[in-house]
């Protein structure tokens, strides 16, 4: 792969959290790490997954990367330039080369527009098209990107006269209009019929392969992302926990949680209605206001030992590309 | 004949709803049994019945539907002529219960755990408030939660947690047949595969005949023993687990189809298949078989003639033409 179009360093988001009076009495102050310290690069041309489960962090990356949220430190390089905290009018700039397609796509539309008005608004407020007619013709030439075809026939069509794959097509073809170099794609299928949820993985991709894109895809779904990603990035509690090739991350695991997941996952194979599947993991996510000291997955974790409860691990290449914060791998 | 090893018998239930647009045929003649013991798999696509199937189970189904035809036998007796109120006295919740789609988000904000829960139970049971407090914290147990949940508010707990009380509150008038549906939907996958181990373990400890409603079918393929496969309010498969994930053999040309478009984690597909098109509006269905507009294997007749259920081989039914011989 190419040069990175985007380099994550040392990224943090911690929200502060309403005190009580004894704290505020002791300047004691209370943080939800959503993001603590994550590094990493997406190089140009490739679908980076994020993976985790609800409460991960892996939205609020998402967001931060999209500058709909201010990190708390660290820095983001987007195509060699610093973007970490820019003036609106830099933002603007950066918006039109970065674009996002949301979970629920009903909810991120517009229920008064037209899809055409959906389309248009972006190049209005980022002065892209002189005429109506020019806009309408690059309104025109993303709905056929996305496969709405004929684009006519949909233009005219109300977000809920639309199908939620044809909806989601929509919010594809909305980030489309300013030929941005990046998408940052959040779970943009979960809310998606099966049947249908292939159909718009199989066009992100085509449009992806196309235009040259770079995605992030956040999911908490393994399974897609093995299909629709190139490297994987899994992360826990705000910190990534495993980074790799995606087929390398499904069919090597080596973070206890990773397995974990991977152990969890379903799959259509027959005769297994009646066995207990042990899923090698005990409870559930603590929440991000209450982190465990050392290794943060250490009270969930099968192989935690004394070392893990008191030192945080660090990401260390196991393989060329595929790292891993886990004591127990290299003691 | 009493029939002992079905639990609950369907004959020929047909659910309309009458819209303003017309009559909404979501639930269009379905036949079909629950065994004892156990997992009934009902899949298909959002809009293709499943849920309005298992609320004409329950007689529940919301106005402007009607259950205009067919028979629900739970234990020999058809529960359609009944009234509401005995329906509510000894069938709902006794003899047959349900775990609703997203009923973990409306637990009562407001209210502990141990008062919905008390509600629920001293409106069904002659018994006083300490008994009661032991029933609840048994049925916390059996479903694998800490007493001190009981003092909790819903806010507190997480969505696995609180999908485990839906549950226990199911169970609570001892019903031998649990209806869930879409239990594991919005849920993160390591409390997916605890919730389906907690059902398979309640299934097994207190007898209980489960149908499990979801639109995954690899979900499915963990839970359910034998499934239906629902298209458009049709029943267009049943069969075994066996039989619908099997390597081989014959499946409905709709089953096939969602079959392959259901990424597998341990192979490496380069492209998902898919099902073009959408599911058809109810309100005026594709003449002969419902699925023929989307099918790769439509012939002449589809178009024409609905293809009846026919048995190919033992337990496995299949409604297509291809598999009809004359």
């Amino acid at each position: 792969m190419s040069e990175p179009i985007i380099k994550i360093e040392n990224l943090h988001k911690w929200f502060p959290v309403r005190r009580t009076i004894t704290q505020i009495l002791k300047g004691e102050y209370v943080w939800v790490k959503a993001v603590d310290d994550i590094t990493f690069n997406i190089n140009q041309g490739e679908i980076f997954g994020l993976v985790g489960e609800s409460g991960c962090g892996k939205t609020t990356t998402g967001k931060l990367l999209m500058k709909l949220l201010e990190p708390t430190d660290g820095k983001i390089i987007f195509k060699g330039k610093d973007v970490t905290h820019l003036e609106a009018n830099k933002l603007k700039e950066y918006r039109r080369n970065v674009q996002m397609v949301f979970q629920d796509p009903y909810a991120s539309m517009n229920p008064r527009f037209r899809a055409q008005e959906v389309l248009e608004e972006p190049l209005i407020i980022h002065q892209v098209g002189e005429t109506r007619a020019e806009r309408e013709k690059i309104v025109r030439r993303s709905l056929e990107e996305v496969r709405l075809i004929p684009p006519e026939e949909f233009m005219q069509r109300f977000p809920h006269m639309l199908s939620g794959g044809q909806r989601q097509r929509v919010a594809t073809a909305r980030t489309l209009v300013l030929s941005p170099s990046m998408i940052v794609a959040d779970e943009p299928v979960s809310m998606i019929d099966l049947s249908t949820r292939a159909e718009i993985l199989h066009m992100m991709k085509t449009v992806q392969r196309e235009l040259g894109l770079t995605y992030l895809y956040i999911t908490h779904d393994l399974s897609t992302a093995r299909y629709f990603t190139d490297r994987i990035a899994v992360m826990y509690l705000g910190k990534i926990v495993e980074m790799g090739g995606a087929d390398e991350i499904i069919d090597n695991a080596l973070h206890p949680y990773t397995k974990a997941l991977i152990a969890a996952v379903c799959e259509p194979i027959p005769g297994r209605s009646n066995i207990i599947k042990e899923v090698p993991i005990k409870g559930e996510i603590p929440s991000a206001a209450n982190i465990p000291p050392g290794c943060r997955f250490h009270p969930r974790c099968l192989y935690a030992k004394p070392r893990c409860q008191e030192e945080e691990p660090i990401l260390k290449e196991v393989e060329s590309g595929h790292q891993v914060a886990c004591h127990y791998l290299f003691d | 004949m009493v029939d002992t090893d079905n639990v609950l018998k369907v004959e020929n239930l047909k659910i309309n709803f009458f819209t303003r647009k017309g009559i909404v045929y979501a639930v269009d003649d379905i036949s079909f049994t629950l065994k004892k013991g156990e997992t009934l798999g009902l899949v298909g696509e959002s809009g293709c019945g499943k849920t309005t199937t298992v609320l004409g189970l329950m007689k529940m189904v919301p106005t402007p539907g009607e259950i205009i035809g067919g028979r629900i036998l739970i234990g020999g007796k058809d529960i359609i002529p009944l009234s509401e109120n005995e329906m509510r006295k000894k069938v709902r919740w006794e003899k047959i219960s349900m775990v609703f789609q997203g009923a973990m988000n409306c637990l009562t904000p407001v209210y502990t755990i141990e008062k919905q829960m008390m509600e629920t139970i001293q409106e069904h049971k002659n018994i006083d408030r300490l008994q009661a407090k032991k029933c609840i914290i048994n049925y916390l147990n059996l479903v694998g939660l800490p007493e001190d949940t009981i003092r909790r508010y819903p806010h507190e707990l997480s969505g696995g947690m609180k999908q485990r009380i839906v549950i226990a509150t199911a169970l609570f008038l001892e019903p031998k047949i649990v209806i869930c549906d879409e239990p594991t939907t919005a849920l993160d996958v390591v409390v997916q595969a605890q919730i389906i181990n907690l059902i398979k373990r309640l299934k097994k400890k207190l007898g209980l005949s489960v149908i499990f409603i979801t639109h995954d079918l690899a979900t499915e393929a963990e839970v359910a023993d034998r499934l239906l496969v629902m298209y458009a309010g049709k029943l267009v498969e049943i069969g075994t687990n066996e039989q619908i994930y099997g390597k081989q053999g014959l499946r409905h040309p709709y089953t096939e189809k969602l079959l392959k478009a259901s990424p597998r984690l341990h192979e490496k597909v380069e492209e998902l298949s898919f099902i073009p098109g959408t599911p058809p509006n109810l309100v005026d269905p594709p003449s002969g078989c419902r699925f023929h507009p989307r099918c790769s294997e439509a012939m002449e007749r589809c178009k024409k003639d609905e293809p009846p259920l026919i048995e190919v081989e033992p337990e496995h039914r299949i409604a297509c033409w291809r598999n009809h011989y004359e």
